[in-house]
């Protein structure tokens, strides 16, 4: 069981090793987003502070969306993804080695970053701390949900709008908790509720994700 | 592998929708341990999307079909273990090498492979000066081996099938897979397979089905 | 075809013949069913809206915190009521349409959609309307209207993506994975919302902190709750009507129906 996770997270990162360029497009486009929001609203130290969780939030959301697109896409194309699901291992567990392996190349170093833009936006250190910590939490959910979209767009004419529209509203509760999370520590209430809602939202995407993804891809490669 | 049941794979009035086409119905066949069965028909006639139900990946819209007498819906990752499909795509990475592409393969596959029987896999389809090189610079004929080469691994599983599988291939290359396909026969094994290529390949027994016969009027 | 569904065919009436005809006689049996159905929920979808209209309208008493601008509640609250009951009703088709493989479940979701986006719509525009007199501003992040908001989203979603696939089969069953996780999401996005909006409290006034209604104003809601139940019940079985034409048009019994109407 465990044996093909990792046989398939270690394709996986090889594989993003060896096309390394598309990790750092993600990256670019991250920082990127949120340092045009201060260009649009302003240097006002204060607005920005209380921007910034929403800001790199929203950032960190657009950037998953713009690259799971390519989650499934390159193995659809060349004929992978029907051995895939041909394969005497379990779907779910494929799917699962494959979002974990997105999630390293992707989510992770907007974690590792995140800290440098809460400098930018003159966050103070604790809530750097909490930032990070919410982001390491959210992200993994932001992939996964983000692999039910991919599989269910596959192929399609204007996949990537479609994959949008989708997937955002799925988005609201990450969002929402983990930006929270970094407010409410800025304002002195604690962060610990929000994280462990965080932490839940993670746990249920983990649980329920894989397996419609799974259903998703069944269904587009018909 | 063992002496195998009279038959193996059971087809029953089989229909397949397109879209909104009707390609075929009442399509019905069995198939035993050494038979070949060569799927015949004009382009478009549903031959891809015949080895596609064949191998589960599609529903059929009306039929069933059975392996060793149980629907294959009802056994999905059995059904799997004992299939090994090859497709129009060679499913093949242009990042990885000959060697890593083969492995990887194998083990999405579940059936893992050592180095040295991918080695062997490689070089008995010709390709051992080139295992080290990105599959980009093969050309479609060494990548069309490159996925042929898990057909040598698979000697251990009783039913291929394969979709135009001598596309891309040169004579040598089109010979050798016709003999790869005759020890899979002799062994024991059933084949299902698309051509237009003449290609003459001994077996005991060998079925010729024509999808578009089964086209509705 | 599932074991349920092929019980269920063996005791229906008058086989085709065909190992098809589960699923075709299906639609065939509904069409006509649905034909006579639609008139008798459409007239009193009318007559139920006149006379709602006309209790929210004159006979019940302006408010005495609101003034007029509060009767927009008797259309508001009703189609608030139906986005969401409609999103579930979607959901559970497609959950029976994935389970036994019927066709007719998922046309009856994609009937659905575009009624039940309309009931979302009409509630945030009332919504609209009703917080610029309350709240002095068009939109307020009030965690309901928000809520109702990401539903529309979800709406358009399932809608975009059932148009955007060819093959009728994928797009049915693709748009079944997206109701299903997304009414397993509306109400982790409810509550999410919901917290998130205490959290930020502004100046925004609680619609629960309204005093008790009196009698003829529930009532004029209920009437009114009932003419939209009526009437989305009449619009959605004239649309899966529609659709099943479309979707059977190469089927003997749409010839039939054809050829008799001519």
């Amino acid at each position: 069981m465990l044996r093909i996770l990792f046989a398939v997270v270690r394709r996986d990162l090889l594989l993003a090793w060896r096309r390394r360029a598309d990790v750092f497009t993600t990256l670019a486009f991250f920082v990127i987003v949120a340092s045009l929001f201060p260009l649009g609203v302003g240097p006002e130290a204060n607005l920005l502070r209380t921007m910034a969780p929403g800001v790199l939030w929203v950032s960190a959301l657009l950037a998953t969306l713009l690259s799971v697109t390519r989650l499934f896409a390159a193995d659809y194309a060349d004929g992978t993804l029907e051995q895939m699901l041909l394969s005497t291992e379990p779907l779910t567990l494929i799917v699962l080695g494959k979002v974990m392996a997105y999630w390293l190349v992707t989510g992770l170093p907007l974690v590792v970053l995140a800290p440098l833009l809460g400098v930018q936006f003159d966050l103070p250190q604790g809530a750097i701390g909490v930032l990070s910590l919410s982001l390491a939490l959210g992200t993994p959910a932001l992939s996964l949900l983000g692999g039910i979209g991919a599989a269910l767009t596959l192929g399609l004419r204007g996949g990537g709008v479609l994959l949008a529209l989708l997937i955002l509203p799925l988005y609201v509760p990450v969002l929402i908790f983990g930006a929270g999370a970094v407010g409410a520590d800025a304002a002195g209430l604690g962060a610990g509720a929000h994280l462990l809602l965080l932490g839940a939202c993670f746990l249920s995407a983990l649980a329920v994700s894989p397996l419609a993804t799974a259903a998703a891809l069944r269904i587009a490669m018909e | 592998m063992g002496p195998l049941p009279h038959s193996m794979l059971e087809v029953d009035q089989l229909a397949c929708l397109r879209g909104d086409a009707l390609l075929f119905r009442g399509l019905s066949f069995c198939l035993a341990g050494g038979g070949l069965l060569h799927v015949a028909g004009r382009n478009g006639a549903g031959k891809t999307s015949l080895l596609r139900l064949l191998c589960g990946l599609m529903l059929p819209e009306e039929g069933e079909i059975r392996w060793h007498g149980k629907s294959i819906r009802a056994q999905r990752e059995e059904y799997h273990g004992a299939l090994l499909f090859l497709g129009h795509a060679n499913a093949v990475k242009d990042e990885f090498s000959a060697l890593e592409n083969l492995r990887v393969a194998c083990a999405l596959a579940g059936r893992a492979v050592s180095e040295a029987q991918a080695l062997a896999a490689l070089d008995a389809i010709g390709l051992a000066h080139r295992v080290e090189l990105d599959a980009r610079h093969l050309s479609q004929g060494q990548r069309r081996r490159v996925a042929l080469a898990r057909l040598l691994l698979a000697e251990t599983v009783p039913l291929w099938i394969l979709d135009e599988p001598f596309t891309a291939l040169d004579v040598p290359a089109v010979g050798l897979l016709a003999r790869t396909i005759e020890a899979h026969l002799a062994r024991g094994g059933a084949v299902i397979y698309t051509t237009h290529q003449d290609v003459p390949i001994a077996s005991k027994s060998v079925q010729r089905i024509d999808v578009g016969e089964f086209a509705p009027c | 075809m599932t074991a349920p569904a092929k019980a269920l065919a063996e005791k229906l009436p008058e086989s085709r013949g065909g190992i098809n005809w589960f699923k075709y006689a299906s639609p065939q049996t509904f069409y006509p069913l649905a034909g006579k159905l639609i008139p008798l929920f459409g007239w009193p979808a009318l007559a139920l809206a006149l006379v709602g209209l006309y209790l929210s309208f004159f006979v019940a008493p302006t408010d005495a915190t609101q003034g007029e601008s509060y009767r927009i509640i008797f259309i508001h609250v009703p189609a608030a009521w139906m986005s969401m009951i409609i999103y579930l009703a979607m959901a559970f088709w497609c959950a029976v349409g994935l389970i036994f493989n019927t066709r007719l479940s998922f046309m009856m979701s994609q009937a659905l959609a575009p009624t039940g986006a309309m009931w979302t719509f009409i509630a945030l525009w009332t919504g609209a309307l009703w917080g610029k007199p309350t709240w002095g501003a068009w939109w307020v992040w009030d965690a309901r209207l928000t809520s109702e908001l990401i539903l529309l989203f979800l709406y358009l979603g399932y809608m975009a993506l059932v148009a955007a696939i060819d093959d009728p089969r994928r797009a049915d069953r693709a748009g079944a994975v997206v109701a299903l996780v997304g009414a397993i999401n509306v109400p982790i996005i409810y509550f999410s919302v919901k917290w998130w909006n205490t959290l930020h409290q502004g100046a925004s006034v609680s619609v629960t902190s309204a005093p008790k209604m009196a009698s003829i104003m529930l009532a004029g809601m209920l009437v009114m709750a009932l003419a939209a139940w009526a009437y989305s019940v009449a619009v959605v079985l004239v649309r899966v009507r529609a659709l099943m034409l479309e979707r059977e048009r190469n089927t003997d019994w749409v010839a039939q129906l054809v050829e008799s109407s001519r």
